[in-house]
């Protein structure tokens, strides 16, 4: 098509618009969010409150930005949820052995870490559909934690271990919160500054392209199943230490928030579509949604109502921007 | 059909048709006048306007201004259900099968014969009537044969049967044969001219100028969103229809431009593999070795097999002398091997990435600084040879997908350029491509091959093979069936029948 005339918005043309709205779309929303709230509660921009809403997505955050890595390939990872209770009863029961924070911390990291690759192969070397694949390993997952704890929640041996939860690297700066934007920064170097994320993208995008183009597709699926089973044991650790206890029956339905954080943040579920910081957008907006609707003193149960009618907007939005797909 | 005086003159008149997107003129003021009874090529590069013009007329999309009759009446139409009932269907390029439904079924979709005042369908009836309508236009196959059992070329008989049994009377065939082979061509050609006795009009619309001059009576050329010019086809030569498509005199579409041949890169010795047996061949540096054939002859089987991408039963390649075993593409890659794949959408773009993620994608690992890429040098070399391959574009930062089939081409094509291979494999290149950049690729393939590159087309279009090859194999049901020299085709000794009844498997 010859493009001699175009209208412009804001300095841009149709094509760099759909782009930018594409892109910043959903900031608007929480910008929006924002204000909304501003108005409605005079608590919610008040310092604690801010920090407070980051804390409290700092575990689902951290669960979705190993989550994105997954639905980017062209996968999706169930079996989150249960990692966080295997992650939570591995850390028990190290404690309870060595009474050592480090190791504990280490050993749910890299179980979990490590039943990600078990997922990541299945999925990748047999060619098994992902859903499936999640939803028997979260089964496996949860029992081996009921197996580990004996079914029961325990104490932790090491007292200290809660100060991941409570503690403040400066007055203001609680440690979950560091903790997500380490692991935030990380995911944004991977997915956007290195080889492996690009060859995420292309085997979401198309995999038959990607094979042809000399892409490992084994390794680069897999390992998107280990980061999602990394940043899981992570994630777990933040749980533990917040509940202070170890228990295998938490992190029950935590791969649906994971998932919504994504969609919301414009990962699309065809694969090859996503980024980092809108995940991130994603994660915070659940955050204003919950934080947002106990200020104004709404009941819980609306809450997830407003969620899913969410999730549909977004994906409804994201159609609208990119009719590409007719 | 009735055939009375008051017929109008067109049975289909569109006058003055303007459509923009945004600010983009898809159209402007364009004119389309097809008489009854008639095949009317539609012709113009890809981006001219064509399928904008044929999305309005079965109703996919409104024109802004311009006027559309019908067998002499107002004519529009809201989607292509409204366009099938006024008689006029449309034969995408890119058929979307139900795979799981059969022939008759299919045939019939959401027409479908039920028991008479009941809701249950009524199979025997409909595999009946799919019987009498196969029958009727000589085709050979079981109405309750699975549409996933068919070749394409079976499937596009089976959309024109549907049409047909719509009652359409007017068919737009869009790129009819771009995936057919010329025995599977011919068949079509056949139902065309039956589609012609039984009053059928159709509009069709192509790339390859031997089809225009075989199958249709007159054409309309359009150009840019405009409309350049229509007559008979009797009344014009190739070349004045390319000059009037393109706006530009087109001295030679196939130019390949002689340069020296340097020693064997690339030996073939027995390879066998499914669809494929006992394929010798050498390719040296700077020679284009083209490799003809009918579809389905084994050509892109064994390209694939060299490529990694399927596997070889045996036989022994050899690279640079030496002997070498390709267990992948990613393999194949790194030994110096490329190939651009036939189905461009499927294996060669990710659509909606990028065109900067799309040619640095097979040469990242070079391109790494330590753990992290040189976004730098990634930007920098993609702006430098999306220009050389002047890919028609937005910005590199663009999806891939806003692209037209040519320029997506030459995105694949770029692909390549950077990773520099020893042996390019070349499937189809230009199947798709507009005229302007079809000559274009061929360009750029004169210059690889003169820079020492050696390369493999494979190519179903003679024309193409004849021009740009220094050397032809010529494939027949998986075998090589025989070998031309570029020098018997510039003295004439060999030619398009010679190489055309070896395809077929003479001597």
């Amino acid at each position: 098509m010859n493009k001699n005339q175009e209208t412009r918005v804001l300095g841009m043309d149709q094509h760099e618009l759909n782009l930018f709205m594409k892109r910043y779309g959903i900031v608007f929303v929480m910008l929006g969010m924002f204000v909304i709230l501003m108005f409605a509660s005079p608590n919610f921009l008040k310092t604690n409150n801010l920090i407070n809403i980051l804390v409290s997505v700092s575990i689902n955050g951290v669960l979705a930005l190993g989550m994105v890595f997954v639905i980017t390939a062209g996968g999706i990872d169930l079996s989150i949820g249960a990692m966080l209770a295997l992650a939570s009863t591995t850390i028990g029961a190290v404690l309870n052995l060595t009474g050592n924070n480090l190791l504990a911390c280490i050993a749910a990291i890299l179980i979990c870490g490590l039943l990600g690759l078990v997922n990541g192969v299945l999925v990748a070397k047999f060619n098994m559909f992902p859903f499936v694949v999640t939803l028997a390993s979260q089964l496996v997952i949860r029992g081996l934690g009921f197996v580990i704890s004996g079914g029961y929640s325990f104490a932790l041996a090491n007292p200290k271990f809660s100060q991941i939860g409570l503690g403040k690297l400066f007055p203001l700066m609680p440690y979950p919160v560091i903790i997500l934007l380490v692991v935030f920064l990380i995911s944004y170097v991977l997915l956007h500054w290195t080889k492996f994320g690009r060859y995420v993208y292309a085997v979401g995008g198309n995999i038959n392209a990607a094979t042809a183009s000399g892409v490992n597709i084994f390794w680069t699926r897999t390992m998107t199943f280990v980061i999602s089973g990394i940043f899981a044991g992570i994630a777990g650790i933040l749980m533990t230490a917040k509940i202070n206890a170890a228990q295998p029956n938490i992190g029950v339905g935590y791969e649906t928030d994971a998932i919504a954080a994504c969609v919301i943040g414009g990962a699309s579920f065809a694969g090859g579509v996503s980024t980092i910081p809108g995940t991130l957008v994603g994660i915070v907006i659940i955050g204003l949604i919950y934080n947002g609707m106990n200020l104004i003193g709404i009941e819980s149960y609306y809450q997830t109502i407003v969620k899913g009618l969410l999730i549909i907007g977004a994906v409804m939005l994201d159609m609208t921007i990119n009719k590409k797909r007719s | 059909m009735n055939n009375t005086n008051e017929k109008p003159e067109y049975i289909l008149d569109c006058k003055g048709i303007s459509k923009s997107f945004g600010g983009t003129h898809a159209l402007q003021g364009v004119q389309l006048q097809v008489r009854p009874g008639e095949v009317h090529a539609l012709l113009g590069e890809n981006g001219a306007g064509k399928s904008t013009l044929m999305k309005i007329i079965i109703g996919l999309q409104k024109e802004d201004a311009g006027e559309v009759q019908f067998e002499g009446k107002p004519y529009s139409a809201n989607g292509p259900s409204e366009a099938i009932r006024a008689g006029i269907s449309m034969i995408h390029q890119e058929l979307n099968p139900e795979p799981y439904l059969s022939i008759a079924e299919s045939i019939f979709l959401k027409r479908e014969d039920t028991h008479q005042h009941t809701p249950f369908l009524n199979k025997s009836e409909t595999n009946r009537r799919a019987t009498e309508l196969l029958k009727q236009y000589h085709l050979n196959m079981n109405p309750k044969a699975l549409m996933e059992s068919l070749t394409l070329a079976q499937m596009q008989m089976i959309e024109i049967l549907k049409a047909v049994s719509c009652n359409a009377r007017l068919v737009i065939m869009d790129e009819p044969t771009s995936s057919l082979d010329s025995e599977e061509t011919e068949r079509l050609f056949q139902t065309i001219r039956n589609l012609k006795e039984q009053g059928v009009t159709i509009i069709y619309i192509s790339h390859r100028m031997e089809e225009i001059f075989k199958i249709c009576d007159s054409y309309s050329v359009f150009r840019d969103g405009r409309f350049i010019g229509t007559g008979k086809v009797g009344e014009i030569s190739v070349n004045e229809l390319i000059s009037m498509m393109v706006g530009r005199k087109v001295e030679n579409v196939f130019p390949k431009v002689d340069c020296p041949i340097g020693d064997v890169v690339f030996k073939a010795e027995g390879l066998t593999g499914k669809g494929f047996r006992d394929i010798n061949f050498e390719v040296h540096a700077g020679e284009i070795l083209g490799f003809s054939g009918l579809v389905g002859s084994g050509r892109s089987e064994t390209m694939r097999a060299i490529f990694g991408l399927d596997p070889l039963k045996s036989g022994k390649m050899y690279l640079n002398g030496k002997e070498t075993r390709i267990k992948s593409p990613r393999d194949a890659i790194s030994k110096g091997i490329a190939m651009i794949n036939e189905d461009r959408k499927n294996y060669g773009l990710c659509l909606f990435r990028s065109i900067r993620e799309n040619i640095s994608l097979p040469n990242l690992p070079a391109r790494q600084k330590g753990f992290l890429l040189n976004q730098k040098r990634e930007k920098n070399e993609c702006r430098v040879v999306a220009k050389t391959l002047t890919v028609k574009m937005a910005s590199i930062e663009s999806q891939a997908y806003s692209l037209s089939g040519g320029n997506q081409q030459k995105v694949v094509i770029a692909k390549w350029v950077l990773a520099a291979p020893k042996l390019l494999i070349l499937d189809e290149p230009t199947r798709g491509v507009d005229v302007g950049a079809k000559s274009e690729i061929h360009t750029l393939m004169s210059k690889f091959a003169s820079e020492g590159m050696a390369i493999i087309m494979v190519s179903s279009e003679l024309p193409e093979v004849m021009g740009m090859s220094d050397r032809i194999l010529i494939y027949h049901e998986g075998r090589i069936n025989g070998e031309v020299m570029r020098a018997n085709i510039l003295n004439a000794s060999e030619n398009q029948e010679t190489i055309l009844s070896k395809e077929f498997g003479g001597r």
